[in-house]
């Protein structure tokens, strides 16, 4: 089945089996890795990309299904090649992560928390990210780092070296 | 975790979505997925065609009717989260909201998807049954209604007929002046679904006597509705220990679900105490509503 999906602002005519998922479609036909499976069945988080700007899990929707939306992977976030979104910029300071694989999601999440609340309670970032299961970090260094990147994207804490 | 195959089809509008489903075939609707994907990615569920009415516009909306909300089936979840009518006219609903999943579940889950499913402890059913909302259905060219109290059969049953398509959801309005609502649940983690659940929506006159209380628990294999208990409190200002022995009572005779995480009489302690605090909540949110 033909379907034509926009990721990152390309466009793609790709022709799929109508039981993948986008996540799957993502992986697999796009070659945009950063979407991880974890559970796949909408529980653990690790494959939630952006549609239109909200978060969903990849693995809850089929690749049919997600034509006319406009997708944002973790690799469509940094503004530029070898850059980083202030977002990921706080998680590497802070340390947001061990392993990493539910970072990109977390990454994501976080970006959707802060276009809608630039200014959200420690709660509301925990609220946030507990749709997204990390097994290393506690968490702890997550909610850090968002926090920062909050403040930054604000403007006011803005990193030393400037922009 | 994939699916089995199956044929895809996007109805452009109701009709041809009620068509599709009357030509049988083992086919199911889809609109959010949120409850139905899983359930196909165990494969619990293998439709052999999925109807998908996410995009049919006629089923998404919500308006004022008379002294009614009425919902799309297909209204996401995140829609009615932020919706102004639903705060304002069915402030339970809104309550319940943030409970449902997770922002990533209700940015596509859908009231009617949630509805259709049947979570026996799912937040949606269990307001659906506390108001006493009526659900819209069509099948093939003949619109129906049910009572929430009625649709519901047990476990992910409801008694909608195979081939119908649900299309909307009627929630009553209270008209009175001083309303408060209350809800309490309890899960293993948030966003999970809950083991135990209550709701209850509380309406005062100027002392602070309750005139009507509605209130609904999900432990059971489908969301009840505790009419003796809300009848009993009313006329009275819900002081804990009658509310607690009320409650007690209305819940004596059901039958809680029991599984690994939670055994049938721990769900029944945790529904009277849930009971308890929602009635509380609401009571206090609608004495708070008094002009001091």
């Amino acid at each position: 089945m033909r379907v034509d999906l926009t990721v990152n602002g390309a466009t793609h005519a790709l022709e799929v089996e109508p039981r993948m998922s986008l996540l799957d479609c993502l992986r697999e036909r796009l070659l945009l890795t950063g979407a991880h499976a974890g559970c796949e069945h909408g529980v653990c988080g690790a494959c939630t990309v952006l549609l239109d700007g909200a978060p969903v899990r990849s693995c809850l929707m089929f690749a049919v299904q997600a034509d006319g939306y406009d997708i944002t992977t973790i690799e469509g976030l940094a503004p530029g090649p070898g850059e980083l979104s202030p977002i990921q910029d706080a998680f590497c300071e802070a340390h947001g992560m061990q392993c990493g694989y539910c970072t990109p999601a977390m990454v994501l999440t976080a970006h959707a928390l802060l276009v809608n609340n630039p200014a959200p309670t420690r709660a509301q970032i925990v609220d946030a990210v507990s749709a997204n299961l990390c097994r290393c970090t506690g968490y702890a260094q997550i909610v850090e780092a968002i926090a920062l990147a909050a403040d930054r994207i604000r403007g006011l804490n803005q990193p030393e070296r400037g922009r | 975790m994939k699916p089995a195959p199956f044929e895809y089809a996007r109805p452009s509008d109701l009709g041809e979505a009620c068509a599709m489903l009357a030509a049988g075939d083992d086919a199911r609707l889809i609109a959010g997925g949120q409850s139905l994907v899983p359930l196909m990615a165990m494969r619990l569920a293998r439709p052999k065609r999925l109807i998908d009415i996410a995009r049919i516009s006629e089923l998404a909306f919500v308006r004022q009717e008379h002294e009614c909300v009425v919902i799309g089936a297909t209204t996401r979840q995140c829609v009615l989260e932020c919706e102004g009518i639903v705060r304002t006219a069915v402030p339970l609903l809104a309550k319940v909201m943030p409970f449902i999943g997770h922002a990533a579940i209700r940015s596509r889950g859908t009231i009617g998807g949630s509805l259709a499913n049947a979570d026996p402890v799912a937040e949606i059913a269990l307001v659906a049954v506390t108001l006493g909302a009526t659900l819209l259905y069509r099948n093939g060219r003949v619109n129906a209604e049910i009572a929430a109290s009625d649709f519901f059969v047990g476990p992910m049953m409801t008694a909608l007929p195979t081939t119908a398509c649900l299309t909307a959801v009627r929630f009553p309005v209270w008209r009175d002046a001083r309303i408060g609502v209350g809800f309490q649940e309890v899960s293993a983690r948030g966003g999970d679904f809950a083991l135990a659940a209550a709701a209850a929506q509380v309406a005062l006159d100027e002392d602070g006597i309750c005139r009507r209380v509605a209130l609904g628990v999900g432990a059971a294999a489908r969301p009840l509705r505790l009419d003796a208990a809300g009848s009993a409190l009313e006329g009275t200002h819900a002081e804990e220990a009658h509310v607690r022995e009320v409650v007690h009572t209305a819940l004596a005779d059901i039958e809680p679900l029991s599984d690994l995480h939670a055994s049938a009489e721990y769900r029944r302690r945790a529904a009277i105490s849930l009971a308890v605090r929602a009635i509380a909540d609401a009571y206090r949110a609608a004495a708070g509503t008094h002009a001091r």
